[in-house]
């Protein structure tokens, strides 16, 4: 019998609804296995196990009067730990957060809340979410719970490895440029980075505000529809979420199933890696929607070899902005000694001692882009090959309901093996696209190789979750890779 | 490209307020002027024509209506704060 | 050589709103330190700004005061700077955007003596926009403690022309401006609290010179005084310097209210590298034609074009106009009765401008509180020009008016002061004192016409100042003419 962390939400919904499982004995059931796992795995930064069992008290309570909120209640999500809880850490994954609690909730914190959902613990990520491999890490790395040797991927590396190694019925991870579908694709698990507007970034701390987005990483797609259901909505502290209607995800997936989909493949995606053996069980996903009767098309997003540049530009620029704040004067790290008669040393020492090397690389990069007489050149350029990019992805939905790609370039690399920034930089080169272009994407595990896992990337078209997840679900119901876990 | 960037490390990281040893300005300077030699392939587009996007889906006139709604309670205001007195939080003495 | 200055003003006024500009906390002076504080205000991690409509009303409102053009869209943009009073250590402003483009403030300059208009003047704007206060340093000797209840305050930053020449025209500037905000409710502009601050960009070069000297950008003009005090030292010390051949060096400097003179501030090499861009946080605005015509319909009749009418409609002198119009409430509260007197205009106009703000100083109340209504003050006036009671005893009856609420008739009728007596025993009291004058009657018979004010007094005596003065004045010229 399967073993109760591995269960899906949707499953422990029914036994919660059943009374044959409590959401205490559920939520002692993910304690005790992340105790004795995640020694290896090192995907919490923290986790209140007081808190949580309280939680979950409260909630068998409300079963037990009858007054249960919904679905998710009494069942645990982990939160990666740049989403504000009121009175938990808020991290980064950072020097210079190490003591900071939050006085608020972020508003997908609140939602989830209101559904009874059990908050459980604080993934560990790429500090401020900058990065591919959760090696940046003020805390140390995570590992791929498939190998320990390699990367869980990143930024969402602790989501995603939680997730795969059952320390989490699913959780909410952040996506920037990649930051949820590649360590989904790293950890075998599925990953949703949801159409920018769709999710409020209220509470999410900002990497860079126009890409950000929060997303659900689940060992399902329906757990993911179910979760992406509990955070979406138009958010009145967010002027960049969106008012558009929420579709009921779990039961489209349903009511889309069966669908002839016109499914495009961008010949730019496939150009240099299609004899790639890496993305053999890519190749196969494909065949497998032609097989189903999908119309299968060949379509060019001429702008993709440009989105790399676009992205560091536009990212670092506005991340250059955004981690200003933290800065060693009202609730960030202060350094201990600095020289008081300049009176930016304050900021000089404390940034220095609380920033980890790659968040400054990314924060002086923005600020370069973005300093005196080099505006137009970088970021203006970039803003406009955005536009760019953006109608590439317009022009091909005109002809096509979604696309299939891969996720990255390759399955998760050893620790340590990408030391050049740039190289690490490239291998975002499939996810990033639909940052740029505001569209959702999904990623979904799709095959093996060299046993890792492998993952599939659905990019639909703007508002339309619903669609990417019932064409994934047709694919993983065919495929249950879901049955299968890593060995701990 | 690279060798003839104009990436002054000392000014950047002063602007950005981040002391960095000699070690790192060495190193990042490396790997900047590399990163930033290899995003000037945007220079290859003619943009001349083209609008910039600054939002993804952009709206008008997001805004709510001027009424005020509570405060942080100044326990929680200062409860992560570094150093402070008074209800304040203490900094250097600026001197402008 | 004879120099000129050339003056520009950049002034910052706070919009009067319930709430933040990008926060929903109260906006308010005087609370405890970070009492007005939230995750925006304080920048933590996470915390996203939402626009407050009535910042964009209220600066749309004083962009259509001043003639601004008000483009159909704007924008938000960030500025970033390191500094310990700016929580997120970037302000939102609107750089290449702003919501108010161009304009114009109608200034006043001193006339020959204070009964004497001055000079009008347009003073070119060019631009203004909106942006988020910043919070308060508190110097003490080894440390600074930072406030941010004044952070993210709605702000507008006025930025004129390079149109003035002189303190006094910038000490107008500021006045118009004062006025005009509120006049349309949108500032107070207390100084004192913050509410309105400018800083002066001020250079100096030969008269005749086409091109502009070296600016001196000058700061802390914490008062409307020490904006002109500040900029005439200024503009002394740099053409002192010139006149030596000294150059004049691009820098800000600051004023020093206490020791009375300008000093140079530290800057850092990167001060002006503001680094500004879309801020990604905020949509742009769009403004359309019915948007601007509500906010235009609420725009009250402007300070220097009620002065005009009030001088053309009521006939009423600079120096009355001048004290009832800068007040919006009492101009209001005079034409509630002057329009319906207008031939009582001068009599009103006198009243409110001299008695009834005595009054209220008095008793140390604002219009809204007193007692008295416009309609009262009407009674008054005509119970005067009737020649009920004279104008000695209307002085009398004003301030139990203003004490009690009652109108003019009910305090005459209480205490008894219409006069209980008929012309004709006015003429026996004439009689009696020619008769006990006969020098003064005989001045008068001898061509001294104005020694007959010497038998006035003796006449109100004896009706204990109830007689009508030009009743008295027309029966003793006809009883010395009848003794002829």
């Amino acid at each position: 019998m399967q073993e109760l962390y591995y269960k899906s939400a949707s499953e422990l919904a029914e036994l919660l609804a059943g009374g044959e499982l409590s959401s205490v004995e559920l939520t002692q059931a993910l304690i005790d296995r992340t105790k004795s796992v995640d020694e290896q795995v090192g995907a919490f930064n923290s986790f209140d196990e007081a808190d949580a069992l309280a939680q979950a008290s409260a909630s068998d309570e409300r079963r037990a009067s009858g007054d249960v909120l919904g679905p998710l209640d009494g069942i645990p999500v982990g939160l990666k730990d740049n989403l504000a809880v009121y009175g938990q850490p808020l991290t980064c994954s950072s020097k210079m957060l190490e003591r900071f609690v939050s006085p608020y909730d972020a508003t997908c914190i609140q939602k989830l809340k209101s559904t009874g959902a059990v908050l459980f613990g604080r993934l560990n990520l790429d500090e401020f979410a900058m990065g591919s491999s959760t090696e940046n890490s003020a805390f140390g790395p995570t590992s791929n719970p498939w190998n320990l040797e390699c990367v869980p991927g990143g930024s969402s590396g602790g989501s995603a490895a939680a997730v795969a190694a059952g320390e989490a019925v699913f959780a909410l991870g952040s996506d920037t440029g990649g930051s949820i579908r590649q360590p989904a694709s790293y950890c075998g698990v599925v990953g949703l980075k949801p159409t920018y507007g769709r999710v409020s970034r209220y509470g999410l701390a900002a990497f860079a505000s126009s890409l950000d987005q929060i997303g659900p990483l689940a060992r399902n797609v329906k757990d993911a529809a179910s979760l992406l259901q509990a955070i979406s909505g138009h958010d009145a502290f967010d002027s960049t979420s969106y008012k558009a209607e929420v579709p009921d995800f779990v039961a489209s997936l349903e009511s889309l199933k069966g669908r002839q989909w016109t499914l495009g493949l961008p010949k730019e995606y496939f150009a240099g890696v299609a004899d790639s053996p890496a993305l053999e069980p890519v190749r196969q996903a494909i065949e497998f929607y032609r097989g189903l009767g999908c119309e299968i098309k060949e379509v060019s997003l001429p702008h993709t070899e440009y989105a790399v540049a676009t992205y560091y530009i536009v990212a670092t620029a506005e991340a250059s902005s955004n981690l200003a704040r933290y800065d060693g004067i009202r609730y960030t790290h202060r350094a201990e000694s600095f020289d008081a008669k300049d009176s930016v040393d304050i900021y000089c020492q404390s940034r220095a001692e609380g920033f980890g090397e790659e968040v400054k690389r990314r924060v002086i990069l923005g600020t370069y882009v973005l300093s005196s007489g080099y505006y137009d050149a970088y970021y203006l350029k970039a803003q406009k090959v955005r536009t760019l990019i953006r109608q590439d992805f317009e022009r091909v939905f005109r002809e096509v309901d979604a696309l299939l790609t891969p996720v990255a370039p390759e399955p998760a690399f050893r620790k340590g093996e990408k030391e050049d920034p740039l190289s690490m930089y490239l291998s975002d080169v499939f996810t990033i696209s639909a940052n740029l272009a505001g569209i959702p994407g999904l990623s979904l595990p799709c095959g093996y190789s060299g046993g890792l896992p492998v993952g599939l990337q659905i990019l639909g078209k703007p508002f339309k979750e619903d669609e990417i997840l019932a064409i994934g679900q047709e694919f993983e119901t065919a495929h249950p890779f879901k049955d299968q876990h890593p060995k701990l | 490209m690279a060798e003839d960037s104009q990436f002054d490390i000392e000014y950047t990281a002063k602007l950005a307020r981040i002391n960095l040893s000699e070690e790192e300005k060495a190193k990042f300077s490396s790997q900047l002027n590399s990163i930033i030699g290899y995003v000037e392939k945007l220079g290859e587009l003619d943009t001349s024509e083209v609008e910039p996007t600054a939002h993804p889906h952009p709206v008008e006139n997001v805004w709510r209506e001027d009424v005020a709604s509570d405060s942080l309670p100044v326990d929680e205001a200062l409860k992560n704060a570094p150093a402070q007195r008074n209800n304040m939080f203490v900094v250097p003495k600026v001197v402008d | 050589m004879e120099y000129e200055a050339v003056i520009g003003l950049e002034v910052h006024v706070q919009i009067k709103t319930e709430s933040k500009i990008f926060s929903p906390v109260k906006a308010g002076y005087g609370h405890e330190p970070n009492a007005l504080v939230d995750p925006v205000v304080l920048s933590l991690p996470g915390a996203l700004p939402v626009m407050n409509k009535a910042a964009l009303d209220g600066i749309m409102k004083a962009g259509l005061a001043f003639g601004c053009a008000i483009p159909d869209t704007c924008k938000w943009d960030r500025k970033n700077y390191f500094y310990p009073d700016s929580p997120s250590n970037y302000q939102i402003t609107q750089y290449d955007q702003p919501i108010c483009q161009g304009g114009e403030v109608e200034i006043e300059l001193p006339g020959e003596s204070r009964n004497v208009m001055g000079e009008h003047k347009a003073i070119k704007l060019t631009r203004i926009h909106l942006e988020n206060d910043v919070g308060k340093l508190n110097h003490f000797a080894e440390d600074s403690l930072v406030d941010y209840n004044r952070a993210h305050t709605c702000l507008m930053e006025i930025v004129s022309e390079p149109d003035m020449r002189s303190g006094e025209e910038a000490f107008a500037f500021l006045t118009a401006i004062r006025q005009t905000m509120v006049y349309c409710g949108i500032s107070d502009c207390d100084m004192e609290k913050g509410q309105m601050r400018a800083d002066a960009n001020i250079s100096v070069r030969p008269v005749g010179q086409k091109e502009f000297g070296a600016k001196i950008e000058l700061k802390n003009l914490n008062s409307i005084t020490g904006v002109k005090n500040g900029i005439e030292y200024e503009i002394k010390r740099q053409t002192r310097e010139l006149k030596k051949g000294n150059t004049i060096i691009q820098a800000t400097w600051r004023w020093d209210a206490d020791q009375g003179r300008t000093e140079p501030m530290r800057e850092k090499e990167d001060a002006h590298d503001y680094r500004y861009f879309p801020d990604p946080d905020l949509m742009p605005v769009r403004v359309d034609d019915v948007w601007r015509e509500r906010i235009r319909s609420e725009i009250p009749e402007l300070p220097w074009d009620k002065q005009r009418r009030f001088m053309e409609e009521y006939a009423l002198p600079y120096t009355i106009t001048s004290v009832l119009v800068p007040d919006r409430g009492l101009s209001d509260w005079f034409e509630a009765a002057a329009k319906q007197a207008p031939d009582l205009a001068q009599a009103l106009g006198n009243y409110v401008a001299n008695d009834l703000l005595r009054e209220l100083s008095e008793a140390d109340q604002q219009l809204g509180e007193c007692e008295m209504t416009p309609n009262s003050l009407l009674t008054l006036a005509k119970a005067v020009a009737k020649g009920v009671i004279t104008k000695q005893i209307a002085k009398d009856v004003f301030i139990e008016m203003f004490k009690s609420g009652e109108t003019a008739d009910q305090v005459i009728e209480r205490k008894g002061l219409k006069p209980d007596f008929d012309e004709s025993q006015v003429r026996i009291w004439c009689q009696e004192a020619l008769d006990e004058n006969p020098r003064v009657v005989a001045d008068v018979r001898s061509g001294n016409a104005k020694a007959i004010n010497a038998l006035l007094g003796p006449v109100m005596k004896k009706s204990r100042g109830k007689a009508s003065p030009q009743v008295v004045g027309a029966l003793l010229r006809e009883l010395i003419d009848a003794g002829e």
